[in-house]
């Protein structure tokens, strides 16, 4: 839900309730105003009527409302003398409207010559059943102006404030560490807004920060290792050539030179791995693809020969496309001895070079975990692999802006390289 | 022939050394951008091997000193960057070959005596061990006059042997050597034996004097009697 529909949705709860409550309160409260008004209009008439019998006596005989609104009848003195005004409401019944409507009425008692009369006055009421509707319907409408009020405020006004939010939103969506992109930060007068940018922005100089030097310490320390490991293996091949050493030490030596070789092939995989991301590399050319291809199959004919894999060639496009010819190169070579490399002996890997890409494709007797396969150190556990290859050809693909994927299907392990 | 070691690194500069003076060449090594200055306003050499990360300087302002006082050294720079830009721009100054590191003394050697080759381009090209003769130029190769048909891996292998002749070559050296730049991604250099041993049946049968030698493990070496 939206920030803005959130508020909204909220306030409409609320406000059902406050109006409501509102409503409630201002009904008795306007009720008790106008009794209290009825109340003295009567007790006006009442006075008014009782100076008018002194004068004209006749009216003392009136028992009947008819077209006036009083009856002045008789009474007893000892019920007068125990006798308080009192207001009640009452139903009279009403030629207009033809019904019993609700009236306020007035008895009281009074003495002229005398004679006890007793005296009710009547004034017609407000109709509550009306006022409550009437009171109902003004407060669907206010609820629902206010309703809409507050959307078009929080459209307009809201939107407009949270303009920055939404901004910065949008561009951290968009940021990648790896990419280096700057966020451009919107001049804000808000103070929340204005820390907010302040902190991304202090979090993110210090994020791309610590990635680019852990970037550089790798390609550091692979650096470092370049001189002690060449050293090594140096001292160990002028030890095994000047030494007339026998065989079994000579045989030692050869496994230490080898696993020496070993770390020297990783230390610069990983060298190339830091290099390829920390946009070395930027010449670029045009690549004519197959002939790349081809002149690899040609390199790698005598490693597949003695891994006995054949290496067959589709060609059904030319694919010429613009990158750097030295990853171009690491690229389809480590395709190409991955798949040599992990091909059952006496089979055959294919490669075949299409409009759609171009696919490396060798049996396989169960499907590699395709989220693992691209990660460093996380592919197949055969001996004498750095793990690095296919992170590397991943590297590559995107520094290419190209892409590379892994299928399993019909017993076949394919990747294909997308242009 | 006289060669110059410019390197900081004590044991690597003694590694190379070494390495050079069993070829017989007059080596001297020094280790610093001052030193390597002094020695090359005095001296001629035919080949300067160039360390670029020394601590008082960038070897490649020696190269640019050596190139503007048109000496005709020879220069294979020895880097531990292994940068493209360094190397691009190194023989843009006018190096004759870069060496990344790390790197095998076989292919030091190799790569010297390349370059002391083409210098004196106008005289020999032929390279003869024992009964064998190597034409450098057309890649052809003839065994007591009689010719010997390789293709082209073989003829390599053998060139890159006859070149470290009585010295051992490891399998990965002569792989990364002759299999190319995109070989040394693979991991297992067993591959090698065959045409080895291709080779080695060529050779016999030819009656050649040379012998290609197993060393237990590590590699290579050919023997010339």
């Amino acid at each position: 839900m939206k920030l803005l529909n959130y508020t909204t949705t909220y306030f409409a709860v609320i406000l059902i309730f406050l109006l409501g409550l509102w409503a409630l309160i201002f009904y008795f409260e306007i009720l008790d105003e106008i009794y209290d008004s009825m109340d003295d209009g009567l007790d006006n008439q009442k006075m008014l009527i009782i100076r008018q019998a002194k004068e004209d006596p006749s009216i003392l005989s009136k028992n009947a409302f008819e077209d006036g609104n009083y009856i002045i009848t008789s009474t007893t003195p000892q019920h007068s003398r125990s006798f308080t005004d009192a207001y009640r409401d009452t139903l009279m019944f009403m030629e207009n409207e033809d019904e019993y409507e609700p009236v306020r009425l007035l008895e009281s008692v009074f003495q002229q010559n005398g004679q006890y009369y007793k005296i009710k006055v009547v004034t017609s009421m407000v109709e509550e059943d009306d006022l409550r509707k009437e009171l109902f319907f003004s407060l669907i409408w206010l609820y629902l102006g206010l309703i809409l009020t507050i959307l078009v405020l929080n459209n307009v006004l809201q939107k407009k404030a949270w303009k920055p939010f939404y901004k910065l939103l949008h561009q951290l969506e968009k940021f990648s560490i790896e990419k280096d992109r700057k966020i451009k930060f919107e001049t804000t007068k808000i103070e929340e807004f204005k820390l907010l940018n302040e902190r991304v922005d202090r979090l993110l100089k210090k994020s791309v920060e610590s990635y680019k030097s852990q970037k550089e310490f790798i390609e550091n320390a692979s650096h470092e290792l370049q001189t002690p490991l060449a050293i090594s293996i140096n001292k160990l091949e002028l030890m095994a050539e000047n030494a007339n050493l026998p065989p079994a030490q000579m045989e030692e030596l050869g496994t230490v030179l080898h696993s020496l070789e070993r770390l020297t092939r990783l230390n610069r995989s990983l060298l190339l791995l830091s290099r390829i991301e920390n946009r070395q590399f930027e010449a670029k050319e045009n690549i004519a693809w197959n002939d790349l291809v081809k002149q690899i199959i040609t390199e790698f004919e005598d490693f597949a020969e003695h891994q006995q894999v054949k290496i067959s060639l589709t060609e059904e496009a030319h694919i010429e496309h613009t990158g750097n010819k030295d990853l171009a190169g690491i690229l389809v070579s480590n395709l190409l001895k991955n798949a040599i490399f992990h091909t059952p002996s006496g089979t055959a890997v294919e490669i075949k070079i299409s409009a759609k890409g171009i696919e490396f494709i060798n049996p396989g007797s169960a499907p590699l975990e395709k989220s693992k396969i691209f990660s460093r150190f996380k592919g197949g556990e055969k001996e004498d692999s750095t793990g690095l290859g296919l992170a590397i050809s991943k590297a590559i693909v995107e520094k290419m802006n190209m892409d590379l994927t892994y299928n399993y299907t019909s017993q076949n392990h394919i990747f294909t390289i997308f242009f | 022939m006289k060669i110059l070691i410019i390197e900081d690194e004590k044991d690597m500069r003694q590694n190379m050394q070494a390495t050079l003076e069993k070829e017989n060449f007059l080596v001297e090594p020094v280790a610093t951008y001052k030193e390597a200055m002094s020695k090359i306003g005095v001296y001629d050499y035919d080949c300067i091997l160039l360390d670029i990360g020394l601590p008082d300087g960038n070897g490649l302002e020696i190269l640019k000193t050596l190139k503007e006082k048109g000496y005709s050294d020879s220069v294979i720079i020895v880097s531990a960057k292994d940068s493209i830009d360094d190397k691009v721009h190194g023989l843009e100054l006018g190096a004759d070959d870069y060496l990344p590191k790390p790197f095998h003394m076989a292919e030091l050697n190799a790569r010297v005596k390349a370059v002391l080759r083409r210098r004196k381009m106008e005289g020999n090209n032929l390279l003869e061990i024992a009964n064998v003769t190597i034409n450098i130029n057309n890649h052809q190769v003839s065994v007591d006059g009689e010719s010997l048909e390789l293709n082209r891996k073989e003829f390599d292998v053998l060139f890159y042997l006859c070149t470290n002749q009585n010295r051992l070559v490891s399998k990965s050296a002569l792989a990364e050597h002759v299999w190319g730049d995109y070989i040394d991604q693979t991991d297992n250099f067993d591959f090698i034996y065959s045409q080895i041993k291709n080779l080695r049946k060529k050779l016999c049968d030819k009656n050649a004097e040379i012998e290609i030698k197993a060393v237990y493990g590590i590699g290579y070496k050919l023997l010339v009697p």
